[in-house]
């Protein structure tokens, strides 16, 4: 970050009174953070910041924006993170430094490819759009002059119609058209020699515009700007893994090691299993074969589920034997990896399994691959067809093919879930096929009460962040964000992908 | 005078472009003060003959243009954006580096698409009865243009057969997106729907501004063209369709009682008072304003949004000639646009003959003039020439805008 010798006045002016700094809850993250800061510093407020963001895509997905719920939620988020979450007034110095710096973080993760910038752009105007709502109004008036967001106050009130216009009563602030495209176009404000008055509580419309332009254009900047600090190779990993991370538990402790016997697979399979790994499993019956990308998959969900390496190695054997591969065959070639993926070989790293996320957006199947994610690459007619053959009732299918249509493959998965296991509501967020596993089991065996609270844990809803954008056309579904499992230690932050 | 015959063209429009065609105060008004290559880049597009077409044509200078203008004789000119690179060159730059920067809001007001409430004429007939729906379509939009939104500098243009054209000059709107100018014309727009559509115009309450500024408008005409020249409610065929755009609730005691009045004018009355009466109705049952919807839906103007909203849309240009009816595409004086009679309006061929008449008069006074002399004021000599004077008042003001502005900000700066 370079110091501009007005930046550096400006520090040193502000140095000596840090609530100056920060004086509103919000802000449009004009300049950069001029300090330093730990390494650690650095990477916990990027994670941070990381899973507000993704609590705020949830959210935006399952409830309405602004309404009660959402509101409460996205509160108890930031308090729980420690950002600013209320339109305080006085000093909040650490949350409002935390939260100016992890953007300017995010900003260098998240800048790097078209999908990624309007992810990013989403949440931030989200979060943007509570926290300005949340202000009164002359806090809102404050926060306006102190953005210099050229809002005069103009007495037009006199020249203007009889109230009951719409547009807002006197000293409603004039705006450039360009600002009010949509409230100009739709007549919802008073229109004069150029200029539209826009009423204060529909501000918050120019101030969003105003701010979406300005961070896009920023994000592009910051992109052009990029290739120096690629270089620093304290950041580069930890960048890296912040635009692609799962934060969630990664199944690699199974706590339920030895429970699952291999008699029970197939029934598993059809009771339990996301469609994914359903497919994945019957492939496996009929053709005694799975290519790379279905062993990975597959295998790793399997030790998720608590297979053991011994079972692993004889499930395999015993399938592949039946088909083209004889037992000596299989002992030099597959069983080596499969104990490689258990961490027995080679680099002894402990393979976790795959997130939605990993397996949406990494290694497309081709022919004759039966992994990947059915609600992303099958064809949506195949899919149909074996819905249809899983006698999901036909209501059901199209509310599955609306999602898919909708690049919701998540939320597609969901609703196979609910209409498989007859519940309304599937009453966790879906973004790891071991989590559908687990919520599965627990509800056919009435296991323990899913805890009702929304808790920074795992859960986030994962959308995927090379897919075409989901963010503008999502719609709120029913479905709840509400999150059970609780997240496995600090080293689950980055799991190896 | 001998009327405007298509085959004639090629043989006037050389006269026209050499002798009637204003290019002097045009090549002023396209240089908008010779800011930054605006003229050169500017795309021009010329019809020929046998609707040959020629599109991304460019120039150096409003004199080349002039010159080109005389060696070509295009039988229409249109006139398209800025360019971020010379038009003429425009395969010369890799593709999607060519695009167009800037351009005047225009909007085109078609008689055609009117006929749904016009029963005089169809299609691209006009006649006097019901060209006042122009009239009502200019003072309309033009009042929003100036008061609504702050525009300074616009030329409205009669497009030479059945409609009319704006072109709004102002520095900042030429620099308006598309969706600034969709959102413009949305702004503008009340009547909604197609054919299959019965009610084009539904007002809620509270009633915005612009449409009270329009209903004062349309108001100001609606006895003498819709009640009287249209006669809208003349026959239970044509008032039923009137009070298919009413509430039920109405339509009994109307229906009942038209018969007994002698003329629409009454009949119109009748139906305003009562719905006036609901007005006053509290806010749960609702003031209707079916009244005004229904005036709206007979004169409100119409407007292409694609005309407007493309920065690359090519539009006619002022002073081309209408290769149907001959008629030159003139501006309008807005002080006197009630009168305008597009019948009235000169034809190439009448102007020629004009300047036949004219020039066996004056031959003998100019023998000392140059040429080129007699030419710039040949057009002064036929009837075009109040026109001009209507085109050359619109570039003037533009130009004193700028002088003005270079002035105030001169002295921002304090230069001396």
């Amino acid at each position: 970050m370079e110091f501009s010798s007005r930046a550096r006045l400006k520090h040193a002016r502000l140095a000596g009174d840090r609530r100056e700094q920060y004086p509103h809850s919000l802000q449009f993250y004009l300049e950069p953070p001029m300090e330093s800061i730990s390494l650690v510093e650095f990477e916990s407020f990027a994670v941070d910041r990381l899973k507000l963001l993704k609590v705020i895509e949830n959210l935006g997905v399952s409830h309405v924006r602004g309404t009660d719920v959402y509101k409460s939620k996205l509160e108890s988020e930031l308090r729980k993170l420690k950002f600013p979450y209320r339109a305080l007034a006085e000093d909040d110095y650490e949350a409002r430094r935390k939260d100016h710096i992890s953007h300017f973080i995010l900003r260098l993760a998240y800048c790097q490819s078209e999908d990624l910038r309007r992810w990013f752009l989403q949440q931030e105007m989200d979060l943007f759009r509570y926290r300005f709502n949340e202000l009164t109004e002359s806090l809102m008036q404050k926060f306006l002059e102190h953005a210099n967001l050229s809002f005069e106050a103009v007495s037009m009130a006199r020249e203007r119609d009889a109230a009951g216009e719409p547009g807002g009563g006197g000293g409603s602030p004039p705006v450039g058209l360009a600002d009010a495209v949509d409230l100009f176009r739709a007549r919802k404000v008073f229109i004069k020699d150029g200029f539209a008055y826009v009423p204060f509580k529909e501000i918050d419309v120019i101030v969003l515009n105003n701010y979406r332009t300005k961070l896009s254009k920023a994000l592009a900047l910051t992109a052009r700007s990029l290739p120096s600090i690629q270089s620093d190779e304290r950041l580069q990993p930890l960048l890296n893994h912040l635009s692609h991370s799962y934060v969630g538990p990664d199944y690699s402790i199974q706590k339920n090691t030895g429970k699952i016997s291999l008699e029970q697979i197939d029934a598993l399979s059809v009771k339990s299993f996301p469609l994914c790994m359903r497919q994945l499993h019957r492939a496996l019956r009929d053709s005694h074969h799975l290519r790379h990308g279905g062993r990975m998959q597959y295998g790793l969900f399997l030790k998720g589920i608590g297979l053991t390496l011994e079972q692993a190695l004889e499930f395999w054997k015993k399938e592949f034997i039946r088909g083209k591969v004889d037992a000596d065959k299989f002992d030099k070639g597959y069983a080596y990896s499969i104990r490689h993926s258990y961490g027995k070989e080679g680099r002894r790293t402990d393979y976790t399994p795959y997130s939605c996320m990993k397996i949406i957006m990494s290694n497309p199947p081709s022919q004759g691959d039966y992994h990947g994610c059915p609600f992303r690459h099958s064809d949506p007619e195949l899919l149909k067809q074996k819905l249809q053959s899983y006698k999901i009732p036909p209501s059901g299918i199209t509310q599955v093919l609306e999602l898919v249509k909708g690049v919701h493959y998540q939320l597609a998965c969901q609703k196979f879930f609910e209409l498989t296991h007859d519940v309304d509501d599937i009453g966790f967020s879906l973004n790891h096929p071991n989590q559908y596993f687990t919520e599965s089991q627990k509800l056919l065996n009435g296991g323990r009460e899913l805890k009702k609270e929304f808790n920074n844990s795992g859960n986030f809803q994962q959308k995927n962040n090379s897919q075409e954008s989901t963010n503008s056309s999502s719609t709120p579904t029913s479905s709840n964000a509400k999150a059970d499992t609780e997240l496995e230690g600090l080293e689950a932050y980055f799991t190896e992908d | 005078m001998a009327p405007f015959e298509p085959a004639a063209l090629p043989e006037l429009l050389p006269v026209f472009y050499r002798r009637l065609f204003p290019h002097g105060p045009y090549g002023r008004w396209l240089s908008y003060g010779g800011v930054k290559n605006y003229f050169q880049l500017r795309e021009f597009s010329f019809t020929l003959r046998d609707d040959v077409y020629l599109r991304f044509q460019s120039f150096s200078s409003p004199q080349e243009l002039e010159r080109e203008l005389q060696k070509i004789n295009p039988y229409k000119i249109d006139i398209g954006a800025v360019y971020s690179h010379r038009p003429n060159q425009h395969n010369t730059v890799h593709l999607g580096a060519f695009q167009p920067q800037e351009k005047e809001l225009v909007f085109d007001i078609d008689m055609t698409d009117y006929d749904d409430v016009r029963s005089c004429c169809s299609s691209a007939d006009i006649c006097s009865k019901c060209w006042t729906l122009m009239t009502i379509a200019v003072r309309i939009i033009d009042r929003a243009l100036v008061e609504d939104l702050g525009v300074r500098h616009r030329l409205w243009v009669y497009s030479g057969r059945r409609g009319v054209h704006c072109w709004v000059c102002d520095d900042a709107v030429r620099k308006w997106s598309p969706a600034l100018r969709a959102a413009a014309v949305e702004y503008l727009s009340l009547v909604k729907g197609g054919a299959d559509t019965v009610k084009k115009v539904n007002l809620s309450h509270p009633v915005h501004p612009f449409i009270r500024h329009s209903v004062n408008v349309v108001e100001k005409y609606f006895e003498e063209y819709a009640l009287r020249g249209q006669d809208i409610l003349g026959s239970p065929e044509k008032w039923d369709k009137v009070l298919a755009l009413i509430p039920e609730e109405h339509r009994e005691a109307l229906q009942a009682e038209f018969p007994r009045r002698k003329d629409s004018v009454q009949r119109w009355e009748l139906l305003r008072a009562r719905l006036e009466r609901t007005r006053g109705r509290p806010a749960a049952q609702g003031p209707c304003y079916a009244d005004w919807e229904v005036m709206l839906q007979f004169c409100f103007p119409r407007l292409d949004i694609n005309v407007s909203k493309g920065l690359n849309h090519l539009l006619k240009s002022p002073f081309s000639v209408h290769p149907k009816t001959g008629r030159v595409s003139v501006p309008l004086d807005l002080q006197r646009l009630d009168q305008f009679d597009p019948f009235a309006v000169p034809t190439i061929t009448s102007l020629c003959q004009e300047l036949d008449t004219a020039n066996s008069d004056g031959e003998q006074e100019d023998g000392g003039a140059t040429e080129p002399k007699r030419r710039t004021r040949d057009y002064k000599k036929t009837s075009l020439a109040p026109y001009v004077r209507v085109f050359e008042q619109f570039v003037e003001g533009m130009e004193s805008a700028r002088r003005g502005e270079r002035i105030r900000r001169s002295d921002l700066q304090g230069d001396f």
